[in-house]
């Protein structure tokens, strides 16, 4: 089905900006992933990581520069022409309803129904299941229970499996391990790697780079709302990481002036 | 979307597991509640339980048990709706008023007046969407709104002027006041079409996206809008639903009452459409609660206020209770559902 040839990234951007008022949130920033890759995007806070995802995930409309997805240039003016081009964020806040479960959760704004409107419970059902468990999440007691009842865990195994139910072909994930401890960190690792070795195109959002270091193929580093780099993940090093995250790179006096 | 899959069918549940799900059902709280307050007032009366009374109640359930469905929408959405009775007031007075004075078929000025209350809901949703005000303070205003026109348009006066004895009013808007029998029991039609509307609202809600909508704008209207879900969209049909009910509730009130008066739905509606739906086990927060809760707390309402008439208290004490229970109700659910920080 997916002739893209690897050469062409899934997702680039170009030369992209988004201002809020007077704040330059992203200023030219460029950036690419590609099918089968883990991208890590990492920066400090305000380097506007969440800013390039909401951009992409059509939350805002960027002010200038280009998206381009498979290669074609695309405007995406809301999260379903997202949804339609098979990209898909997992938010920090993981954007799940407490009250409902797992399966509603799942579908959220996406439900199948038939013609007089009826959902169609056994078959939203039966795929959530289906994707949990190709994904190897086997916690989840019910799929019929709330959200609220289930850990941290287990919740973030809900967004990241809402993501791949669409047969996505791009996946954001945005600081999937910030509130887990070291077992669920785990498991959330090996089901990012997961989703790569399935052919996805995934970036990860993080600020903490041992998991970077970890799962990642490539890392680009965004400081103030512009590019510092791309760094092949076995060229490099968590020490010129943390340098071009807190000064830019390669020039450290020129942070100087900036701070 | 793929082909069939292997997926090994539904285990049947186990008795036991029935047992647990019938406790952590939603309406089950209310509806032990409900046999409560039947047994209390069947104990303390012979006439309760009887037939007439029964009916009677739900006669008087009707139009608050209609009003609490939209209510029950409304704060599904996490928002509330203090104009209910005020726009029903002047729902009422628009249909009797243009069927009497102006001269349009009863047809037609039923159809206005249940015009007026959607064009209220409307109007709600757009402020509380498009301008983004919080739900409390617009609808305190269309309550007052909707109030002076009601007296302005009326002049004050009830339609038909001057009512004693039998009543002027055209047929058709005396409808759902009519009665057929069953056994030695009379049931009128508006009692039937609010069951009607519990079953339309409780299909909307369970069975269909809009209805899941509904609950997550309630729930997160932020992970709903990331979603994809238009929440305004949800939010603005939330209240104009709620304003059809409205009228709708008007034209019950019409038939019970057999006129249009003024005065009405200032002091208990409000109170008790909102007690009917907490009772039901909605909560304030939004997102979570049933719309078969609000019918068996619209009904939990109307028994107290026909129990405590039938044993003799007097009507002033029917408030006093009303205002203890609905904060009792709110207590209960805030104790057994404390909000995770």
């Amino acid at each position: 089905m997916n002739a893209t040839p690897s050469s062409t990234p899934t997702l680039e951007l170009r030369e992209v900006s988004k201002n809020f008022g007077s704040v330059q949130a992203l200023q030219g920033v460029d950036f690419e992933v590609r099918d089968g890759e883990v991208m890590a995007l990492v920066g400090d806070n305000g380097a506007g990581k969440s800013t390039l995802i909401k951009c992409v995930a059509g939350i805002y409309s960027i002010d200038g520069g280009q998206i381009l997805f498979e290669g074609k240039p695309v405007a995406i003016h809301g999260p379903k022409d997202a949804a339609k081009l098979g990209i898909e964020v997992v938010y920090q806040d993981l954007a799940l309803c407490d009250n409902l479960d797992v399966v509603q959760n799942m579908y959220l704004g996406r439900e199948a129904h038939d013609p007089v409107f009826r959902l169609r419970e056994a078959p939203m059902e039966r795929r959530t299941a289906e994707t949990l468990k190709s994904l190897s999440v086997t916690t989840i007691r019910s799929v019929r229970q709330p959200v609220a009842t289930l850990s941290g865990g287990q919740r973030q195994s809900v967004a990241v499996a809402r993501a791949v139910l669409w047969n996505n072909k791009l996946v954001f994930l945005d600081e999937p391990t910030a509130a887990l401890g070291v077992a669920q960190t785990r498991q959330v690792l090996d089901l990012v790697t997961r989703l790569a070795e399935q052919g996805l195109a995934v970036v990860l959002v993080s600020h903490n780079l041992v998991d970077v270091f970890e799962v990642a193929n490539r890392i680009t580093v965004l400081r103030l709302g512009r590019n510092v780099g791309v760094y092949e993940k076995d060229k490099t090093n968590e020490r010129e990481i943390v340098e071009a995250i807190t000064f830019g790179a390669p020039a450290p006096e020129e942070a100087g002036v900036e701070a | 979307m793929t082909s069939e899959t292997s997926a090994q069918p539904a285990r049947a549940p186990s008795p036991l597991e029935w047992i647990r799900r019938f406790l952590a059902a939603p309406a089950v709280g209310p509806f032990l509640a409900l046999l409560l307050t039947m047994a209390f007032f069947s104990l303390k009366s012979d006439r309760f339980l009887q037939g007439p009374n029964l009916s009677l109640v739900l006669q008087q359930v009707m139009v608050v048990g209609v009003l609490a469905i939209g209510q029950t929408l409304v704060i599904l959405t996490a928002g509330i709706d203090l104009s209910v009775g005020t726009v029903m007031a002047f729902g009422q007075i628009v249909m009797t008023k243009f069927a009497i004075d102006q001269g349009f078929s009863p047809l037609t000025a039923i159809a206005l007046g249940i015009l007026a209350c959607v064009a209220f809901g409307v109007l709600n949703g757009a402020l509380v969407t498009g301008v983004r005000l919080p739900a409390f303070i617009v609808t305190l205003g269309t309550l007052n709104i909707a109030f002076a026109l009601t007296h302005i348009v009326s002049k004050d006066l009830t339609y038909p002027p001057g009512t004693s004895g039998a009543s002027t009013l055209p047929s058709q808007l005396l409808f759902f006041g009519r009665t057929f029998t069953v056994g030695h029991t009379e049931i009128t039609y508006g009692v039937v079409l609010m069951f009607v509307l519990f079953g339309l609202a409780w299909f909307s809600l369970t069975q269909t996206a809009w209805g899941r909508h509904v609950y997550a704008t309630g729930d997160n209207p932020e992970a709903a809008r990331l979603t994809g879900i238009k929440t305004w969209r949800v939010l603005l049909s939330v209240y104009t639903v709620a304003g059809l009910m409205y009228g709708i509730a008007a034209w019950l009130l019409v038939s019970r009452t057999e006129l249009g008066d003024p005065n009405a739905g200032q002091t208990t509606e409000n109170l008790d459409s909102i007690t009917a739906v907490v009772l039901g086990g909605t909560s304030l927060f939004g997102g979570r609660g049933t719309v078969i809760g609000t019918l068996i707390g619209a009904i939990i309402v109307g028994i107290f206020r026909n129990g405590l008439t039938l044993i003799g208290v007097e009507v002033i004490y029917q408030y006093l209770v009303t205002g203890v229970l609905v904060i009792l109700a709110v207590a209960v659910d805030q104790l057994t559902h404390r909000r995770r920080l």
